[in-house]
């Protein structure tokens, strides 16, 4: 029956670099290209490297919780309540400074609040089998609540002046502590989600969880950890953005759960898993930064720019699926 | 083992030269790709009668249901009403001409009234598309009445039990005005006592001159309530006559029997030590007091009918399922295996009836899914090796004659044998001690059918404990050196040399 002569299967087909450059982050890249060519031509502001730099304020901090989250949503959940988090870790910090408590305490308290909530979010979600983005709608809700509570219409303010560096501190020339932080988390995010077996399991679990724990994987686990890097990865731009802007306030973050999503979503990861990667993340972030940037130089208001990001969000995923339908169409006739 | 039996096909009409056959089909043929499901098959029903429809898993019972409710159009042949050729292109053609079937789950709205339920789709309706509830609610009472059920047609289907949604749900299939009626498997979710209230259905059914097509696997139920059988065995039509001129064995014989030694690898088994040891293995629902060993080089048939518990029992054992009781031994050491990552550390290994949804991640890419279990060895301190990725995919995917274009394409691209080609190599990777096969074979082709059971073969040659689950008796005969028949989670029989026949395993899995 079976033949003695074995036949050579090939590895691969396309090359790695075709399939590169076929890919969803090579279009998004000239997106960006686009984009940031149109700015220099609409505002005689924007080639400026102090204003650049600024510009990258727009969404370093939200692009660390971006990272994370593209692995959350890659293995099929989702944590909706990363923006609620930054704001109970702001405010943990803020109550913190009341007590005399040092720079290296706040930080430590920021990230320490964040864990808690991943933790919180992962038991719920892994240990009941809830479904995430009901957890975290709710949590959503008791985060910031816990904060307005807490704080009222009251600001937490008194930093302590060292606090600044993290988010106003420059690493060198115009290049911000919160630019270097981003391209670093990028690196590792990158590397865990690409290079290694954790990563590999990741896009198991979010292509069929069954199958996954079918092969072996520890799918709880990997779900567990991924929840509590989430946590802390808001944990991390609440100590950037409280750093940044000097006082907590309850809103603080307000609606951020929503731009970090569009974020990772633009960058080409699959809302219903298995799919996407960490450069098409770090690509949206640029284009989502140069856009709201090169709208305020224009004066365009903060509403009429977050219309603009829904369209964008909308616009590139479903252009795609009208390319498809028009494809079909015209093959049939 | 050699059987060439041949019923002799005695046609039914001299019989029952009185009527005819409220529905026949003539010659029905229809084939899939790479599948004759249905080679010129006959079926006749009659007014007032119950047909049993015998035969084993893939003797196209379930092809020839889909072809009268008009869910398959047959390839050739003729459906005939009332002795007058018909065709069936709809689902609602087969329904209009009073054919109807009671599947084994029927799907039902809980939020809805018994009523709605009945009529659904179908409701007696007023000008204008308005539904006329009255008299919907009066006709849904009456056939409620017909078949002795005491239900209110008003009452939210959620509050009722489990046996009076079953009523309902027959109830709906009659709403139809049907002169057909078949029972797929109707008995396989119901207590004893609610087997007997169906039992009297039929009675009452039979009496209202209805044509009753009964689907059943339990010989008792066969005997006790059909006026005729027909067997089909391959897809191909058997027999048929009446019941009361046949037994259980002769039977049994024309469902079974074939010549089953020719198309399975000749095995010299010689099996080695003990591997595997199961002691009292028991679930609340599943599964009750299993225990059995396995020798290295053995190949350990487990055979039963679908429901038996065999692949839950699997499953438990795998770590995805814990048992409420029992132990297992490796080579004589107790084994924890409480998670299947536990399970394969300890080199036991399953490949599950349902590729597509456990045995396979049919989006990712052939290499990736050989590697997933074995990443540990393919890697360095986490970090993946794509290089030893490649290579160790390519040793077992060629190994097993896999075709496919590269190992970078989907699994979900490739045929059934295929894919379950790659999940089989995915598994030998982590080189096992104990190998569990569930339905290795089923829903592939022939080619590659041959291809996996010369690679078990193989194995059991090389050492590999192989435990195979399958509803096929002759790849149960043609494979095993030893066979565990299970029925309603319990070990029913542990056959072995000359005990091992097509009649011995239907037997015991039916418990007659």
């Amino acid at each position: 029956m079976s033949e003695t002569t074995t036949r050579h299967i090939p590895d691969r087909l396309r090359s790695p670099l075709e399939a590169r450059l076929k890919s969803w982050e090579s279009l998004l890249l000239l997106v960006a290209v686009a984009i940031f060519i149109a700015n220099s031509f609409a505002s005689p502001y924007f080639l400026n490297a102090w204003n650049l730099s600024d510009a990258t304020f727009n969404f370093t901090e939200k692009a660390m919780i971006a990272f994370a989250m593209a692995l959350l949503i890659i293995s099929g959940e989702i944590d909706l309540s990363v923006a609620a988090i930054i704001a109970l870790a702001s405010t943990a910090m803020g109550a913190a400074v009341q007590f005399g408590v040092g720079t290296p305490g706040l930080v430590l308290i920021g990230l320490t609040t964040g864990l808690a909530c991943g933790a919180f979010n992962a038991v719920l979600v892994t240990r009941l089998g809830l479904p995430s983005i009901v957890v975290t709608i709710g949590t959503m809700s008791l985060f910031r609540g816990i904060s307005y509570i807490v704080l009222g219409d009251q600001v937490y303010k008194g930093y302590p002046a060292d606090f600044a560096f993290f988010g106003q501190g420059y690493v060198f020339w115009v290049i911000s502590f919160e630019l270097v932080l981003f391209a670093l988390l990028a690196v590792i995010y990158g590397v865990v989600l690409h290079k290694t077996n954790f990563g590999r399991a990741v896009y198991a679990i979010g292509n069929n969880p069954t199958g996954a724990l079918f092969s072996g994987i520890r799918v709880a686990r990997v779900k567990f950890i991924l929840f509590l890097l989430t946590g802390l990865m808001a944990g991390v731009a609440a100590v950037c953005l409280t750093s940044r802007l000097g006082s907590t306030r309850p809103s603080i973050a307000f609606g951020w759960e929503l731009e970090v999503v569009t974020m990772v979503v633009l960058g080409g990861v699959n809302i219903l898993g298995g799919s996407g990667s960490i450069p098409g993340v770090v690509i949206a972030a640029f284009v989502m930064g140069l856009v709201t940037f090169g709208l305020g130089l224009l004066n365009v208001p903060g509403i009429v720019m977050s219309i603009m990001i829904g369209l964008l969000l909308i616009g590139v995923i479903a252009l795609p699926r009208l390319w498809e339908k028009w494809r079909r169409r015209v093959a049939r006739a | 083992m050699l059987m060439h039996f041949q019923a002799d096909q005695a046609p039914a009409d001299q019989a029952h030269a009185a009527g005819t056959p409220v529905l026949a089909l003539e010659g029905i043929t229809k084939a899939f790709p790479g599948v004759k499901a249905l080679d010129g098959v006959s079926l006749r029903l009659y007014s007032g009668e119950v047909t049993a429809l015998v035969g084993e898993n893939g003797a196209g019972k379930s092809t020839v249901v889909k072809t009268l409710t008009g869910i398959y159009q047959p390839d050739g042949g003729a459906i005939l009403v009332d002795g007058a050729p018909v065709q069936f292109p709809t689902a609602q053609d087969a329904a209009r001409s009073g054919v109807t079937a009671i599947h084994q789950e029927t799907v039902l709205f809980d939020e809805l009234s018994v009523a709605e339920n009945i009529f659904l789709g179908h409701a007696p309706r007023w000008r204008f598309g308005l539904i006329d509830w009255r008299s919907m609610q009066a006709r849904a009472g009456e056939i409620l009445r017909g078949i002795g059920a005491e239900i209110d047609p008003a009452t939210r289907l959620r509050d009722l039990g489990i046996a009076n949604k079953h009523l309902v749900a027959i109830a709906r299939a009659l709403s139809v005005d049907a002169r057909v009626v078949i029972m797929d498997e109707p008995t396989a979710a119901l207590s004893h006592k609610e087997i007997e209230e169906l039992y009297e259905l039929v009675e009452k059914l039979k009496a209202q001159g209805k044509a009753i097509l009964f689907i059943s696997h339990k010989f008792d139920e066969i005997f006790r309530i059909a006026d005729r059988y027909t067997v089909f065995r391959d897809g191909q039509f058997i027999g048929d006559g009446l019941i009361s001129e046949i037994d259980e064995a002769a039977l049994v014989k024309m469902m079974v029997g074939r010549d089953v030694s020719q198309v399975f690898p000749d095995r010299q088994s010689a099996p080695g030590e003990e591997v595997l040891q199961v002691v009292g293995y028991s679930h609340p629902t599943e599964f009750d007091e299993i225990g059995f060993s396995l020798k290295r080089g053995e190949i350990l048939g487990f055979y039963g009918l679908v429901g038996a518990g065999r692949s839950e029992f699997m499953q438990a054992l795998f770590g995805i399922t814990r048992p409420s009781k029992g132990v297992t031994k490796i080579e004589g050491e107790l084994a924890v295996v409480r998670s299947p990552a536990e399970a394969i550390a300890q080199g036991i290994v399953y490949v599950p009836e349902d590729r597509g949804q456990q045995g396979a991640i049919t989006a990712m890419p052939i290499f990736q899914n050989v590697t997933l279990p074995s990443l540990g060895r393919t890697s360095r301190r986490g970090f993946l090796k794509l290089a030893e990725e490649f290579r160790l995919a390519r040793e077992y995917t060629e190994r097993l004659d896999l075709r496919a274009a590269s190992l970078d394409t989907p699994v979900g691209s490739l045929s059934g044998g295929n894919q379950q080609k790659v999940v089989i190599a995915k598994w030998l990777a982590t080189k096992p001690r104990v190998i569990i096969l569930d339905e290795p074979t089923k829903g592939i082709d022939i080619g590659s059918k041959a291809a996996v059971h010369e690679f078990m073969a193989e194995l059991a040659a090389q050492g590999l404990a192989v435990i195979m689950v399958s509803s096929e008796i002759p790849e149960i005969l043609g494979m095993s050196d030893r066979v565990i028949v299970m029925r309603e989670g319990r070990i029913a029989a542990e056959l072995e040399g000359d005990d091992l026949t097509p009649e011995t395993l239907v037997r015991h899995a039916a418990g007659i």
